[in-house]
This record gives C-alpha cells, sequence and structure tokens, in this order.
C-alpha cells in the first residue's frame, strides 16, 4: 500500500475547509484509510471508504480469468484487422449486400466498417478491462495548491520584471522606443495584408447584371433548347436560362422561371406587361439569400423556396406572402421571336437574388 | 521474462533522463491524480474524435482533389456518368465509389465530425450545469469556446468541400449572409469567392482552412486546454473526503492511461461502425452543384441547423434608405443573435462572478439543483438552441406530421421569447424541489415504504435515517445569501461612489440567491432525530 502513498506526508489535515461549523479531523492512517475523528457533528465528513480489495486481488483464479479474458479481446482484435486485409483483397469493391433495417449497403464497406469496429472496440473494452481488473490501483488523494504564485516567487518576479525593463527595454523616454516599436510592429502585419485585396476583383456593378440582353432566346435550362410559347401548358413551371450560358456564375444570376396562367386570375398589371400571352418569368433566385426557388404550387399559385420558406404569389408580381425573403421575385419582360420561340427583351430591372448594401 | 522488460524500459528511460531529464519532468505528471465520473469522460469523447479526424483527414487529403475545374465523369457510379462536374465532386465520387476504403474512410470522417461537435456541445453544457467554470477555470472556460465556434466553422468548411448539391447550397446561404453585412458585405463575398458566386476559388481556399488554419488553431487550444488540465488539476464531485483542498482518485499511470487509451480505441471503434453501417452524407445522390437546382428537404449537418431555424423563423425585415439596403431579416438572425448567444456564453463566468462576488477558488463540482437560477438559465439557453434548431427542420417535421409549415414558423416566432422564460422558471422550481427532497432525505431519512401502526392507533411510515456518506454529501455544498446594499452615505454624509453599481449587483444577487433552500444543520439535524426516532 504505501508504494502508492507518494504524498503520504501532505495530506495529514485535509477535511477542515470550513464548510461545516465543527471541526473535523481527517487523517491518513497506515492502511491507506481516512480515519475521521468525529466530534459531535451528524453532518460531518465520514472520510473515505476502506479500500476494498477486488476480487482478481484475493483470489489468484479470478485474476488468471481476467488476464485470459483480456489476452482473448486482444487476440479477437488481431482477427478482425487481419479480416480488414483480407476484406480489401477479396470483397468486389462493387458488390451489394442487403441487410434487414439497414437496405442496401456496400459490402466491402460493410466488411471495413465491421472488422475495423471490432478490431478497436476490442483494444479498447481489453484495456479498459484490464485497467478495471488487474491494475493495482487504490484511490489517491492529492493535495491541491491555490494557483495564485508563493508571495516569494511573486516578489522576485515583479522586482525582476522592473529591473529589467526599468533599466533596459523602457529605459528613460518609455515612448520613445517602446511607442515606434509598437508602431512599426502594427505597420509590418497591416501592411502585407493589403495583398489580400487580389483575393477577388472588386464588386462594381456586377450584380446588377445579368446575361439576359434583348432577343435573347430563353432555353430549357436542363437541355439548351428553346421554348416555343405556344408549347407551355397552363400550370406549367419550366426552369429556363439564357441560350448557351453554361458559365455557373452567369447561371447563378441568370436562371429563371418560366410560368403559364390563365392572363385574367392576374390581379398585378405590371406583371401582365412583362409577360407574354399568359406566360411569365420571374427569376429563380430567391431574394432572401439566394437559394434557387424549387416548389409551385399550382392549387395556390405559390412559389416556395425550399431553404426558408419563402413563398411568392405569382398572380400578384410574385409578392412575398410568407417567410424571410422581403422582396417580390424580380420579373424579366419577355416576347417572342419570329418562329414563336420564348426570347427575353432585356436585362432584369433590378438586381436579382439577396440583398446587398449597396443595392439602394 | 518480466525482469527483462524492466530492464529495457530502464535502460530507454536512462537513454532519455540523460539527454533531456525525463524523470523529472515526468515526476509530478506520473501519478497525477484524476477523480473519476462518467461525466468526465464527455470532454475526452470531443478529444478522442477529434484525433480520428485527423488521422481519416489525412487519408482523405491524398486522394481529394480541391479544384472547381469542370470535368466529366466517368467513373463507376454509373447514374452520373457523363455529367459535367468539378474535381472536387468527382474525386469524392472516386473516393466513395473506386477506391477501395474510401467510402469507409469518409463516413468515419463525418460521423466523427458529428460526433465531435456533440460532444464538445455536451461537454461544454457538463462544464456549465455544475459550475467547472467557476475561478480558476474561466480561462479554460473561454477557450473551450473558441475551441466550439472553430469546431462549427470547420464543420462547415469540411461538409462544404465536396461541392455537391446540397453543400453548394449551404455555401449560397452563407453568400447571402455575406452579403447582407452593411458596408463590407458585398466586397467580403466577392474576395473570399474570388468574384462572383460560385466561381473557382472557393473549394481550394476552403480546403485550406479547412485541413490547414482551422486544424492548427484547433490543436494548439486543446494543447492549452489539456495542460491547463493538468496544471489546475480536475473537478471532482463532493462527498466523503473530497474537499476544496484535495483531488481523489486515480493516477494518471496506470489507470487513468489505461482507461483514457481505450476510450480513444472505443470512439474510434464505434466511428467506424457507424462508418460500416449507417451512411451518412451520401452526396453521389444529391449530384454536383448547380446554382439553378436545389432538392426539398435540404438540410445541414446537425450543428448548423440552429442558423438554419433562425433564418427561417425570421421575420422579412428589410430598411432601405438612402440608397442603402440593410437586410435585417439576415443580419439579425445569421449573424446578430448568434453573436450575442455565443459572446454570452463566453462571458457568463464573469457575470456570474461578478454578480456573486466569489472570487475564492473552487475545485469541487455544484449539483446543479443547488444553482437554481444558473440551471435555469442554462435551461433557458438549451431551449433557445433547441427551438431555433427544431425550426431548422420545420419542413420536415410539417410533412412528416402533416401540420401546417406556417403554423411552426409562427409557433417559432413567438416561442422563442417565451420558450426559454418558461424553461427557466419551470427548471428553478424542479431544482428548488429537488434541493428540499435532499433537505428531508438529511433530515427525515429514506421512506421505507413500512407502514407501522402504533399502541394509539396511530400508523405512521418508518423512515430509514441516511447513511453518513449521504448526509455529508447532500451537505456540502454552500449556500450563498445575496448580497446586503452598504449604506447609500457613509458616516460623513458622502454618498457612495458606486452606489449605482452596487445597487444593481444587490438586485442581481437577490435575483440570483433570493429563492433558496437551506441546507439542514447539525442542530436540526439533532432536533429531529433525538426528538422522536419513528419520523
Amino acid at each position: 500500500m504505501s508504494t502508492y502513498d507518494t504524498n503520504g506526508g501532505r495530506h495529514g489535515h485535509d477535511g477542515s475547509d470550513g464548510s461545516h461549523g465543527h471541526a473535523v479531523e481527517v487523517s491518513q492512517t497506515p492502511t491507506g484509510r481516512h480515519a475521521v475523528r468525529l466530534t459531535d457533528d451528524p453532518l460531518a465528513d465520514p472520510g473515505r471508504p476502506p479500500h476494498e480489495p477486488r476480487r482478481t486481488d484475493v483470489s489468484a483464479r479470478a485474476r488468471q480469468r481476467a488476464e485470459r479474458q483480456v489476452a482473448a479481446m486482444f487476440g479477437l482484435s488481431t482477427l478482425a484487422a487481419i479480416g480488414f486485409v483480407v476484406a480489401f483483397v477479396a470483397i468486389d469493391k462493387d458488390a451489394f449486400v442487403s441487410l434487414p433495417l439497414f437496405g442496401e449497403i456496400g459490402a466491402q464497406n460493410l466488411a471495413f466498417g465491421l472488422c475495423l469496429g471490432l478490431s478497436l472496440l476490442l483494444i479498447g473494452t481489453g484495456v479498459i478491462h484490464w485497467s478495471r481488473k488487474l491494475m493495482t490501483s487504490p484511490e489517491i488523494v492529492e493535495q491541491r495548491h491555490s494557483m495564485r504564485s508563493p508571495d516569494p516567487d511573486r516578489e522576485y518576479v515583479a522586482a525582476a520584471v522592473k529591473e529589467g525593463s526599468g533599466e533596459s527595454i523602457v529605459g528613460r523616454r518609455p515612448f520613445l522606443i517602446g511607442g515606434s516599436l509598437v508602431g512599426a510592429l502594427g505597420a509590418a502585419t497591416v501592411a502585407p495584408l493589403i495583398t489580400l485585396r487580389d483575393l477577388g476583383p472588386l464588386p462594381e456593378d456586377k450584380l446588377r447584371h445579368t446575361a439576359w440582353a434583348e432577343q435573347h432566346q430563353i432555353v430549357f435550362e436542363h437541355s439548351n433548347l428553346p421554348i416555343r410559347a405556344a408549347d407551355v401548358p397552363i400550370g406549367a413551371m419550366i426552369t429556363a436560362k439564357p441560350k448557351d450560358v453554361e458559365d455557373l456564375n452567369e447561371l447563378a444570376k441568370a436562371v429563371i422561371l418560366i410560368l403559364r396562367l390563365e392572363p385574367d386570375q392576374v390581379q398585378n398589371a405590371r406583371q401582365l406587361e412583362l409577360g407574354y400571352e399568359g406566360i411569365f418569368a420571374f427569376s429563380k433566385i430567391c431574394t432572401h439569400v439566394g437559394c434557387p426557388i424549387g416548389l409551385y404550387e399550382r392549387e395556390t399559385h405559390h412559389l416556395l423556396c425550399p431553404c426558408h420558406q419563402s413563398t411568392f404569389d405569382v398572380l400578384d408580381g410574385a409578392k412575398v406572402i410568407f417567410g424571410p425573403a422581403a422582396r417580390s421575385l424580380p420579373q424579366l419582360r419577355i416576347t417572342v421571336d419570329d418562329a414563336g420561340y420564348l426570347v427575353a427583351e432585356g436585362d432584369f430591372d433590378q438586381p436579382v437574388g439577396p440583398s446587398f448594401w449597396e443595392r439602394g | 521474462m518480466s525482469s527483462t522488460v524492466e530492464k529495457a524500459a530502464g535502460g530507454v528511460g536512462n537513454y532519455f533522463d540523460e539527454r533531456v531529464r525525463l524523470a523529472s519532468a515526468s515526476k509530478a505528471l506520473i501519478r497525477k491524480v484524476f477523480p473519476e465520473h462518467w461525466s468526465f469522460l464527455l470532454g475526452e469523447i470531443a478529444l478522442w474524435s477529434f484525433v480520428v479526424l485527423l488521422i481519416t483527414g489525412t487519408w482523405l487529403t491524398f486522394f481529394f482533389k480541391p479544384s472547381m475545374t469542370e470535368v466529366i465523369y466517368d467513373g463507376s457510379y454509373q447514374p452520373l456518368q457523363g455529367v459535367r462536374m468539378s474535381e472536387a465532386y468527382a474525386s469524392t465520387l472516386d473516393i466513395s465509389f473506386d477506391i477501395r476504403g474510401g467510402m469507409i474512410m469518409r463516413q468515419i470522417h463525418h460521423w466523427a465530425a458529428l460526433i465531435f461537435v456533440a460532444a464538445i456541445c455536451i461537454h461544454l453544457l457538463r462544464i456549465f450545469f455544475t459550475g467547472a467554470f467557476r475561478k480558476p477555470r474561466e480561462l479554460n472556460w473561454i477557450i473551450g469556446n473558441v475551441l466550439l465556434t472553430l469546431a462549427l466553422l470547420e464543420g462547415f468548411a469540411g461538409y462544404s468541400l465536396p461541392d455537391d448539391l446540397l453543400s453548394g447550397t449551404g455555401l449560397r446561404i452563407a453568400e447571402g449572409v455575406l452579403l447582407s453585412i452593411p458596408l463590407v458585405g458585398t466586397y467580403a463575398s466577392f474576395f473570399l469567392f474570388g468574384g462572383e458566386f460560385p466561381g473557382e476559388a472557393m473549394v481550394p481556399r476552403l480546403f485550406t482552412i479547412h485541413i490547414l488554419l482551422i486544424p492548427a488553431l484547433i490543436v494548439a487550444l486543446v494543447t492549452v486546454h489539456l495542460l491547463l488540465v493538468f496544471a489546475q488539476k480536475h473537478t471532482q464531485w463532493p462527498g466523503p473526503g473530497k474537499t476544496e483542498k484535495n483531488v481523489i482518485g486515480y493516477p494518471f499511470l496506470p489507470v487513468y492511461i489505461a482507461k483514457t487509451g481505450g476510450f480513444f480505441f472505443i470512439v474510434f471503434g464505434v466511428c467506424a461502425l457507424l462508418g460500416g453501417l449507417a451512411q451518412v452524407n451520401p452526396i453521389w445522390l444529391y449530384g454536383p452543384y448547380n446554382p439553378a437546382q436545389v432538392s426539398a428537404g435540404s438540410q445541414p449537418d446537425w450543428y448548423i441547423g440552429f442558423l438554419e431555424g433562425a433564418l427561417r423563423a425570421m421575420p422579412n425585415w428589410e430598411i432601405t434608405a438612402w440608397g442603402h439596403t440593410l437586410s435585417l431579416n439576415v443580419l439579425i438572425p445569421a449573424l446578430i443573435v448568434p453573436g450575442i448567444f455565443f459572446t454570452l456564453l463566453a462571458l457568463y463566468p464573469f457575470v456570474e462572478q461578478w454578480v456573486t462576488g466569489d472570487k475564492r477558488e473552487h475545485h469541487l463540482l455544484q449539483r446543479p439543483r443547488n444553482v437554481p437560477v444558473r440551471t435555469g438559465l442554462g435551461a433557458a439557453g438549451i431551449t433557445f438552441f433547441g427551438i431555433l434548431w427544431l425550426n431548422g427542420g420545420n419542413d420536415i417535421i410539417a410533412h412528416q406530421f402533416h401540420m401546417s409549415l406556417n403554423s411552426i414558423t409562427w409557433f417559432t416566432r413567438v416561442f422563442i421569447f417565451v420558450g426559454p422564460v418558461a424553461a427557466y422558471l419551470i427548471t428553478k422550481r424542479i431544482c428548488l424541489g429537488l434541493a428540499r427532497r435532499d433537505r428531508d432525505k438529511v433530515l427525515h431519512g429514506r421512506e421505507t415504504g413500512i407502514i407501522r401502526r402504533m399502541p394509539s392507533g396511530e400508523y405512521l411510515e418508518v423512515h430509514e435515517p441516511a447513511p453518513a456518506e449521504e448526509r455529508f454529501a447532500l451537505t456540502a455544498h454552500e449556500v450563498q445569501r445575496p448580497h446586503e446594499l452598504g449604506p447609500a452615505v457613509d458616516e460623513n454624509g458622502i454618498p457612495n461612489p458606486n452606489g449605482r453599481k452596487e445597487k444593481v449587483r444587490a438586485t442581481l444577487s437577490r435575483w440570483y440567491f433570493g429563492d433558496r433552500v437551506e441546507k439542514p444543520t447539525a442542530e436540526e439535524y439533532e432536533a429531529i432525530t433525538s426528538g422522536h426516532d419513528h419520523h
């Protein structure tokens, strides 16, 4: 027992922190147990309970059994690790297995997970079992000391700082060297940051323009094929873009939704003016934080952004009727070309997408 | 056999000691005492899942191509063959389908990330509710808070890397949030993305941030975090023999090192099993990022959910004046509210210290019931976070439970104010009730359920007195009283210069300690136990 009692001499009186009004004396006996001499306090610290030997401490058989268990876990872990290598070599990477609850999963991935998981878990449980059953370890009491340094140390350091800084660092004119050094360090740190200016171009008016221009053909977003006005059915919602625009930066601003409605249902004069025979083109980019608007409820004529559920009424100029977006979806003025295909009549009359400080 | 091992170990030890003073350096460490409690393992889960992230993350960098250059996919995942996509997305598909072991590494990495942030949060709550942040541990609390923020950023940067439709949508939202910042937002967005969204710079830049910048910061701060735990010694629960001046537990060598080392393998093993069995972030189902497309039911990883919920709940306030636009509908939920929330969280130890005026060191943990106001505040915070988090899935909830999405959003808008207050009041009451129960247990013992009929015909329940260990543990805490306000003017009639400050402090202190359950005194105990032994 004494081999663990490294702090033996230092914790003679560790129960008396005064949290109770009565003095309690706790001392450590040679067996490592705290003997408590109670005064008259029924709520006093009774001291640590005596160390109870484990079965493995008293029975050689229990001890041997625990040793075998630990070794068995490590042995099985090694087998699982070998299984991992076997899975790497022997299982086809494209093979699938069907498991109840989990469905179809990749056979190799499953084998990797099981083998790696088992090999690691068996090491972990083995080591912990070992520590609980076999490692000799009664509790230890260690004394705490206040984090505050002892006074002589504090005084020594304070004096040293005073002496050192007084003589060599600050000198008689503390602000001359000190101040100029701080200034120089600041300048040397900040100056190179100017190079970060070239992380990107300036915004200029890039957020105010899209790829749309007069007579630019409107095409299906996924196929780049033109859309004939006569072929757009009532109730349809088509994701469209300017013809031949593939660049994602341009697409991120220019993508539109083509909708066809009964013109007499639309209550908004300006919407009717910008549309073409009941066909309307709205920016697909939400005015909240820029998600593409993906859902169209035909019954209610609402457009819904799936990200934050801003809801726009397409019978009334795509005004916001619910959710966090503050502005209507910008509408693109459209018409048809000579062949009856939808074309833009110019760019949007306002920036599309999320608001920004300079938008106004 | 064992003597050979000892000899060899001694030889190695001697070699290093003669060169780097190994013995002196490890003297204090080797028998360092660590108290045991299940709640002390929560921080270890965070630590070990971070190590799992470092290991699997390094593996992933060997195969991932952080580039947004467009390629045509021709790997073995049939549905996307011939599709144009970024190299980042294509290489993530390769890792998932064509590189043996790639899928398991990706999935372990993702699971470990989810566990990492969750463990940090639960660890933080443990520290909060038990008062383990009190002096001298305030600095470590701050470090922990910074680590939480870094973990959130790191997670977001990480799951944005594959450049799939889901992560691209997340980046789009992040860009929208940047744009909402007054004055500099547009510039910040253009500089970060290297121009307009999505650009071609974001994935390589996020890659450097994700694999170098933030991990380096986390490693550095975790190191300091742990060094401080060593230097300050771990806190412990009150109990027999335990005081503010000692620490009782098991030595670093061998028990603690074995248990914590074993625990690393268990955390890693659980992550590996999850990676093998439970699919996570199936980017192949989402498709490559395209700013024109989105899938319904898009959800971020769990730890970003509260931001998503805040964005969804906010009313559409926007101010346009003098040629400028102020998007309060984005600025408030995405930046201001989380900013205030995390700042208050980080500063809480200092606020509490000021209110209580308690400048002493504390090493014994508090039971949450014995600090009802703090516990109530914690419950309010959890409720606040939880409501926002739930609202982040309002579309899923509406769909699953056939509810109106608009009603859920309105419920959130109201409950985000009412909920935390209610949680505070209820929790505080529960704490006071539990504290009263503890008091009863000390004074009257345990109800045995045995009814005894007295000679007089009276029925009484037999109470069994609490054992001495329990009596002590239940009365080891301190019950603090509110600050007494000093006289407003001193004896010379001069008003106290800090009068107003003192008043605020006294009011807050009354709020903090006004409702309290006094702990039983020895006299009360004697009076009850000696008076009549049956009750």
